[in-house]
């Protein structure tokens, strides 16, 4: 009898203490969160999450860079060597494998994110081996759709998310 | 934990080499604690809790916060309105600052009333009054970095003060003005004052407990303890009411920040600085409103910057001001009535200074700050010397014995 009543205690005890740590622990993630979660993008920073761009200045051969999120945007309408150059290709000589197509959907107009895969600088534009960018910081050539060619980075240059709203005015983000 | 003293274990390992664990143990488990403390005992730690979070507040707000006068306001409007939490992190910094004076005055009236501040804990008492002063500096500068309408009008009074100081008094002010008015040099200079600020706090913080470690806590019986007979350790039987009360303070503090966030603030500190404006009714935060009272209380500016500042450098002072031997105001009839006075003027003056200095309220500011000297000055010492204490208990642990079992257990 005696056994089973401390047993009876020993047993309440223990509920009490998981139920008031379980609380504290929740307690504690919850004021945590808040101030974790202040470091995030704040709610000014993401209204400016998208841009349109009026393409209808831009002559074959012509780039423009804007900025999109703090980075640069690369959007150049290509000349007819370039598409052509950028689409008669065999897939299987490319490290990271991707269609012309799947990347420009209008094939006047690419539009990418002017950052370099590998680690973060801005690739220079028409340079390189390949006709399409270069970057200077650890040498990556990328070509005319912004494919990697050669270099260290491991992927082509990012598409950001855009649609056309007309013939010739696009929206980022 | 037995395996710190013997030096086994990776902590018995560090241990040996740099005493850590050893130090905690002695200071926050087995720190030997007077065992009849009250309520009252909790607000030290309260307070210490309130410093860290001050700090980590303090710290993710500056995160955002630009110390321009172009910028200023924008940046705590860009915290309100589009930084995740930012709305949340700021209030809890604010009625923070309101919180740590609330705790810190409670604290200290304790001290006021317990004797406290009494032989062997002067310097005790001493650090603790250095924190206060520390304190009303940091939220000074804290409550300009909005640069609303209170923020620059409140810069612009209290560095005024220093004007008083004859002969340098003007040479004094423009040092801390940086120029000929408030504007982004002093901004600048108190944005990096108040994140230093803190923690010097923490660094008198950490010699206060030292100093209160040295000859333990004062108790309600303020009688000195004999044997381990009149002691308990520090956990569990302490963390646990501290823990106990805490939770009492933050579901209050939580309260107020969730529900009344801007109770404790003027609303005119939400209209950007213009130099050009004064506001019609210029207060200081809660807090300083005793001391803005004593200031406004003499009718000449340098005494009234005297008055103001003795009124915190008198309490430095107190323990050769009380000239009875006898610690708690439970055995001192007369003292304890004095104390409530005391308690009531500080009150009053509260009220007085957070009214507008005219009318009836010039008089009662001046009486009540009449009153609050005489009390240290006059009644405290004569209070000692007259009065006949009432038998100290002869131990902590039959005081606590003696008194009736309410249940049967």
């Amino acid at each position: 009898m005696e056994n089973n009543s401390n047993n009876d205690k020993k047993s309440r005890r223990d509920f009490i203490h998981i139920t008031s740590g379980v609380t504290v622990a929740t307690g504690a993630a919850a004021v945590a969160w808040p101030l974790i979660d202040q470091m995030n993008p704040s709610a000014d920073v993401l209204a400016l999450a998208s841009v349109e761009v009026d393409l209808e200045p831009l002559q074959p051969g012509q780039s423009i860079s804007v900025l999109w999120r703090g980075k640069p945007l690369f959007i150049r309408r290509r000349t007819e060597e370039e598409i052509s150059e950028a689409r008669d290709i065999d897939l299987n000589t490319l490290k990271d494998p991707e269609l012309d197509e799947d990347r420009a959907k209008n094939s006047n107009y690419l539009v990418m994110v002017g950052v370099c895969t590998h680690l973060g600088c801005v690739p220079l534009g028409q340079q390189g081996e390949y006709g399409g960018w270069f970057c200077p910081c650890h040498g990556s050539h990328y070509d005319t759709s912004g494919r990697i060619r050669k270099g260290p980075a491991p992927t082509n240059l990012e598409i950001p998310p855009y649609v056309f709203l007309n013939e010739t005015t696009i929206k980022i983000g | 934990m037995s395996n710190i003293k013997n030096g086994k274990g990776v902590i018995g390992w560090i241990d040996y080499r740099l005493p850590i664990f050893s130090t905690l143990q002695h200071t926050l488990v087995d720190y030997p604690t007077p065992k009849n403390l009250n309520y009252w005992w909790n607000f030290g730690s309260l307070a210490g809790i309130f410093l860290l979070i001050q700090i980590i507040t303090g710290i993710v707000l500056a995160m955002h916060y630009t110390p321009s006068v172009e910028g200023a306001f924008a940046s705590i409007e860009h915290i309100m309105r589009d930084v995740n939490y930012g709305w949340l992190i700021r209030y809890i910094h604010m009625n923070g600052a309101s919180f740590f004076f609330i705790v810190v005055y409670i604290h200290i009236f304790r001290g006021l009333y317990y004797g406290s501040y009494k032989s062997p804990r002067e310097v005790l008492w001493w650090l603790g009054l250095t924190i206060l002063l520390l304190m009303m500096a940091t939220a000074f500068m804290g409550y300009v970095l909005p640069w609303g309408q209170m923020s620059f009008w409140g810069a612009t009074v209290i560095t005024n003060l220093f004007s008083a100081v004859p002969i340098v008094g003007t040479a004094v002010v423009e040092w801390l003005w940086g120029g000929f008015a408030v504007d982004n040099a002093l901004l600048n200079r108190f944005f990096a004052l108040h994140y230093l600020f803190p923690f010097l706090i923490v660094g008198v913080v950490i010699l206060h407990i030292v100093a209160l470690h040295t000859h333990g806590s004062n108790n309600p019986l303020g009688i000195d303890r004999k044997g381990p007979q009149d002691s308990i350790p520090f956990h569990p039987y302490y963390t646990i009411k501290d823990l106990f009360g805490l939770s009492f303070v933050l579901t209050i503090f939580a309260a107020v920040v969730f529900y009344a966030p801007d109770y404790l603030g003027h609303p005119d500190n939400y209209i950007p600085a213009d130099p050009l404006k004064t506001p019609a009714h210029i207060v200081p935060e809660w807090y300083f409103l005793p001391f803005y009272a004593i200031l406004r209380a003499v009718p000449d500016k340098l005494g009234g910057v005297i008055a103001m500042i003795s009124a915190i450098l008198i309490l430095f002072a107190l323990p050769w001001l009380d000239t009875s031997k006898v610690r708690s105001a439970t055995f001192r009839p007369i003292y304890k009535k004095f104390f409530w006075f005391l308690l009531i003027d500080v009150i009053i003056l509260t009220w007085v200074g957070g009214s507008p200095a005219e009318g009836h309220f010039i008089l009662i500011g001046r009486l009540a700050t009449i009153y609050y000297f005489a009390h240290f000055i006059i009644f405290m010492p004569i209070i000692g010397i007259i009065e006949t204490p009432k038998p100290l208990p002869n131990s902590i642990s039959e005081a606590v014995l003696k008194k009736p079992i309410k249940d049967g257990t």
